[in-house]
């Protein structure tokens, strides 16, 4: 199986195949449909120093190909993950990484300090394109200044492997990924939801009680493949790519167009055994094309 | 434990205009777990353009003996309308057994079940399991028109029934929280699914007169197994999932009542 092993900053993965911060909660929602062992690593749900309630009921509109949230980083704290919930899975067989939020930038780092010293979390990925918070999330992302400083102040206090997720929501996402680089990030993952929103046209309302919220599934993929390209022709450190990918086949595109390794995220929700099956598919696309290594086909797009 | 299976329709009928009965059973023929009143299942139609997500369906009946569950769906256009046009025959998938259940009474606790318009699909499992345990079920079924109220014959099998329309055309005319049994019997347990408003009149009843009530909730739900956090309620206990810690709820851990 060493076919698939992908390195990202100091962490081997044994395949790229990962599962997206807020689509997979903490793993444990999906062991009655996969043996979570099969993937590359989780990432968890998004976590805050304080514990936050989210955003009001609806959260969610479906929408052509896709879907909008608004969830608002629902979660109980990172003392009560410290306490209650990694305890549980640190048992699990795969890299758990966590994904940090914040308010403001000694948020971040408060955060980040106390997982830190974590044995079975060996990365970290800085959230600053969280479309559904009023402080922070994706004000850290959608400039370089901000976003420098922010991963150059998580960075002082953390030695194990930085990723920090991009937000789409931008004019040039090349350079936010060039300036979290110079400030020592490990990777990028890209790309986060979209800012959009839904009428209601008969009752002349929104249907997300924030009025806009993150759009994401297969409608985003075409956007999100074009801008791991951009950030890939401009970056050195390897990228995590992920936007409406559902099958193996995204999956490749994505790794072509140069992703390091991928993300699954919405479609957890419609098949929740697709990550394992995207892993099977890899294998067999590799087999057929008589490649070696899943490393020989990233950013190998022919044109 | 849950799972996701490929289902075969064996039936689709339509009750009405919008309402439709699916008895579905599992292509592989792999014997059901046991399922319990109250819990739902999630819907998939393969590779539909018009469905991006699954879509949550009370377990209206489950028939141990022929393998069968039985979804009671309102096409509401879109998604539902998609899957009320399937025919005998074709395939769907499914993740289930999902949710919470209803809680058993206290022996000899006199029962009321509310159900408005296809809110009636979870009460008919229940109906039938209570009775099976030994209690007298009764029902207060009600509609906009006497064509709304689905599935009266196995109701009426079930226990005594209770109807109101709000055009009159069958029981008493009004609303269904205006139903006289209300007044004249004393209940000592209510169970309830159908439209919010409805369902919060009937819980402010409950809470007025010390009647223990739990209710069926049915927020929009895209996962249907606690990892989105998209389907939350809030509680007592803040905002938390009725996929996972619901889809019933005593109206106790709710805050509908001040």
């Amino acid at each position: 199986m060493d076919r698939l092993k992908v390195n990202i900053g100091k962490l081997e993965l044994r395949n790229p195949v990962m599962t997206a911060s807020g689509t997979f909660g903490y793993g444990d929602e999906f062991t009655d449909f996969i043996d979570l062992s099969r993937l590359g690593g989780i990432f968890v749900k998004g976590t805050t120093l304080e514990p936050r309630q989210g955003n009001d009921y609806p959260r969610m509109a479906e929408t052509a190909s896709g879907m909008l949230n608004s969830v608002g980083l629902q979660n109980k704290g990172v003392d009560y993950f410290l306490s209650d919930i990694y305890p549980r899975i640190k048992e699990y067989d795969t890299h758990m990484i966590v994904n940090v939020n914040g308010s403001t930038l000694e948020d971040y780092v408060a955060c980040t300090e106390a997982l830190a010293d974590l044995d079975k979390i060996p990365a970290i990925e800085l959230n600053i394109s969280c479309p559904n918070v009023k402080e922070g999330g994706m004000i850290f992302g959608i400039s370089c200044t901000s976003a420098a400083n922010l991963v150059k102040a998580v960075r002082k206090v953390y030695d194990k492997t930085l990723i920090v997720k991009l937000s789409p929501n931008v004019t040039d996402i090349a350079e936010i990924a060039l300036a979290v680089e110079a400030e020592g990030a490990d990777s990028v993952s890209l790309v986060n939801t979209f800012l959009g929103m839904a009428i209601d046209a008969e009752k002349r309302k929104p249907k997300l009680s924030t009025v806009t919220g993150g759009l994401s599934g297969p409608c985003i993929k075409p956007i999100a493949l074009r801008m791991v390209w951009q950030v890939y022709k401009a970056v050195k450190i390897p990228i995590i790519g992920m936007g409406g990918i559902s099958n193996w086949k995204d999956a490749i595109e994505f790794i072509l167009a140069g992703s390091q390794a991928i993300q699954v995220g919405t479609y957890n929700f419609i098949n929740p055994t697709v990550s394992v099956e995207i892993v099977d598919g890899i294998l067999e696309y590799m087999d057929r094309h008589n490649i070696d290594s899943i490393n020989d086909l990233v950013g190998k797009l022919d044109y | 434990m849950k799972q996701k299976l490929d289902f075969i329709i064996n039936s689709n009928d339509a009750l009405n205009k919008q309402i439709f009965l699916l008895k579905v059973s599992p292509k592989n023929g792999a014997p059901l777990p046991d399922m319990y009143p109250g819990q739902f299942v999630h819907l998939l139609v393969h590779d539909s353009s018009s469905i991006f997500l699954r879509r949550p369906l009370s377990i209206n009946y489950f028939d141990k003996e022929k393998n069968e569950i039985w979804l009671l769906l309102l096409s509401a256009g879109g998604g539902t309308k998609r899957i009320s046009e399937m025919k005998a025959g074709e395939s769907i998938n499914l993740i289930f057994p999902l949710g919470n259940s209803f809680s058993l009474p206290k022996p000899r606790q006199k029962i009321l079940l509310i159900g408005g318009g296809v809110g009636t699909a979870p009460l008919l499992f229940l109906g039938k399991r209570l009775l099976s345990e030994g209690f007298e079920p009764e029902f207060l079924l009600g509609g906009r028109t006497a064509i709304d109220i689905s599935q009266l014959e196995h109701f009426e099998r079930t226990g005594k029934v209770y109807t109101t329309t709000e055009d009159g055309s069958l029981g008493e005319k009004g609303l269904i929280t205006h139903h006289p049994v209300l007044e004249e019997t004393k209940f000592d347990k209510i169970y309830t699914c159908g439209p919010r408003p409805m369902m919060v009149a009937i819980a402010k009843y409950a809470a007025h007169n010390e009647i223990d009530c739990e209710v069926s909730l049915e927020n929009h739900m895209p996962c249907g197994f606690g990892a989105c956090l998209c389907c939350v309620e809030k509680t007592k206990r803040g905002n938390i999932c009725v996929c996972t810690e619901g889809p019933v709820f005593n109206i106790k851990e709710l805050k509908w009542i001040d």
